[in-house]
């Protein structure tokens, strides 16, 4: 047969994307259930790491299940829509856990019917209360969790994850939390999220330091990365965007 | 003239050795073809998503130089391009699903890099100037050899860069903490692109220094 002949291309063309397929479908077919334990698994990872529990890709379930007692999806004007206790549905339809974050986000913005999820966790009888974070940084999307103690007000912990920030600037803001070293996250600790009056304050990335100018009180400011200022500025935005949802549910629940 | 094509070329002969150490140094596809630069700067920050990077290339490499050897003489001279690329984009969505499955951080690390090992300009220039012409078995050894020669190259400036960068190789401390409480700092621009461009071209001055037949003449 003429290899240059019309029909021998479209013949081969066609056999080859066909082969292609059927081979790429098995594969993502066979390993989509491993791929989907793996998302989860992280992001159960990074909400048990804002209370501080390090956990891996192994135990991560099993200290998930251990430590978050409850899962709530809220409205921006405080109403609890969902509770999901032990392993099942207690109150409405939705697990806070499967929230598409980004989606509620855009929905609040544009319909004001934004629901958002929470986490109630139990660390050594202390509650606390877990809050999912997500913003943009300098180049893609930055995210994380605040964990909030008892009073509702003051940090517990906090931790940070990006897409693509810049390499050892930018992307400081998710160094993993070290014995005897001081990261990006570990600053949060302790701050305040709402001031002495009760108004919502938020947690500010000052640049230049936090200790060298006098507009941020220094229990809702924090230290920006020095050569990653958009992408601090995309931390701050972040905790004000996402936390301002939750300051009605607080305000009730104090 | 039948019995020399009978006769069957033994599997490691100096020959086809030979396609396999050749780009480890004197062709070597980053240093002196000057091919695949973009990811030499994006993925050498850390060692092990260098490492990664190296071994899913030679995977790719190997495996697509294999394939589309064995296609060659089916392949429509017409669309080969199309059919090179398809061959490579099918391998490199293999690769990133399972490294997705089976080794999700480091997916997660290279994330878009993956999928720019199908541009990755070593790929289709070995599958255009050698697997095209040759037999699979060297075509296979010749992927193994250039991916070889790319990841090296890869794995050294990921060293330098994350022993200068960080003071760390593989996320392990190398600089004690000594250093620097005696003022030792470490090089942020060692973490920034340039850099890497920079640590090739140290490297290719050494190998041409010590490769005299490697310097043109003008």
């Amino acid at each position: 047969m003429n290899k240059n002949s019309n029909t021998y291309i479209f013949i081969y063309a066609s056999l080859m994307v066909v082969i292609v397929a059927v081979v790429l479908t098995m594969a993502n077919l066979t390993l989509k259930p491993l791929q989907q334990k793996n998302v989860k698994n992280e992001k159960m990872t990074e909400i048990l790491s804002s209370i501080g529990i390090e956990a891996n890709a192994e135990n991560a379930e099993q200290l998930f299940n251990q430590y978050i007692r409850e899962e709530i999806v809220i409205t921006a004007s405080g109403e609890v829509v969902g509770v999901y206790r032990d392993g099942a549905l207690a109150e409405g339809t939705e697990r806070a856990f499967d929230i598409d974050l980004k989606k509620e986000l855009n929905k609040q913005i544009k319909t004001g019917d934004g629901h958002f999820p929470m986490y109630i966790a139990d660390n050594n009888g202390e509650r606390l209360i877990i809050i999912p974070l997500l913003g943009k940084g300098l180049w893609a999307k930055i995210w994380g969790n605040i964990a909030l103690k008892s009073d509702l007000n003051t940090i517990y912990g906090a931790n940070f994850g990006h897409e693509s920030e810049t390499p050892g600037l930018g992307a400081e803001i998710s160094e993993p939390k070290k014995e005897g070293k001081k990261v990006f996250s570990d600053q949060y600790d302790g701050k305040q999220i709402f001031d002495a009056e009760g108004n919502f304050q938020s947690i500010i990335c000052v640049k230049g330091g936090v200790a060298n100018q006098s507009k941020v009180a220094p229990e809702h400011g924090v230290d920006a990365i020095s050569g990653g200022t958009l992408t601090s500025n995309g931390v701050t935005d972040m905790i004000n965007d996402c936390l301002v949802n939750y300051v009605e549910y607080i305000k009730k629940n104090k | 003239m039948s019995t020399v094509k009978n006769e069957r070329e033994p599997l490691f002969s100096a020959k086809n050795i030979r396609l396999m150490t050749t780009p480890l140094n004197k062709e070597n596809p980053i240093t002196k073809q000057v091919l695949g630069i973009c990811s030499a700067l994006a993925v050498t920050v850390k060692v092990e998503p260098a490492i990664v990077m190296a071994i899913s290339v030679m995977a790719v490499l190997a495996v697509g130089n294999l394939v589309i050897s064995l296609l060659r003489n089916t392949i429509p001279n017409r669309i080969r391009i199309i059919v090179q690329l398809v061959v490579i984009a099918a391998l490199v969505i293999l690769v990133d699903q399972v490294l997705k499955a089976y080794s999700y951080d480091v997916s997660k690390q290279l994330s878009v890099f993956v999928g720019l090992i199908i541009t990755n300009c070593i790929i289709m220039g070995r599958f255009e100037a050698f697997a095209m012409g040759n037999k699979p078995w060297p075509s296979f050894l010749d992927g193994l050899g250039n991916a070889a020669g790319y990841g090296w190259i890869l794995i050294a400036v990921a060293v330098a860069r994350e022993l200068f960068g960080s003071g760390t190789i593989m996320g392990m401390t190398i600089i004690p903490e000594g250093f620097y409480g005696f003022g030792y700092v470490n090089n942020g621009l060692m973490i920034l692109p340039p850099m890497a461009l920079i640590v090739v071209a140290v490297i290719i001055w050494i190998q041409r220094a010590r490769n005299k037949d490697m310097v043109e003449e003008n």
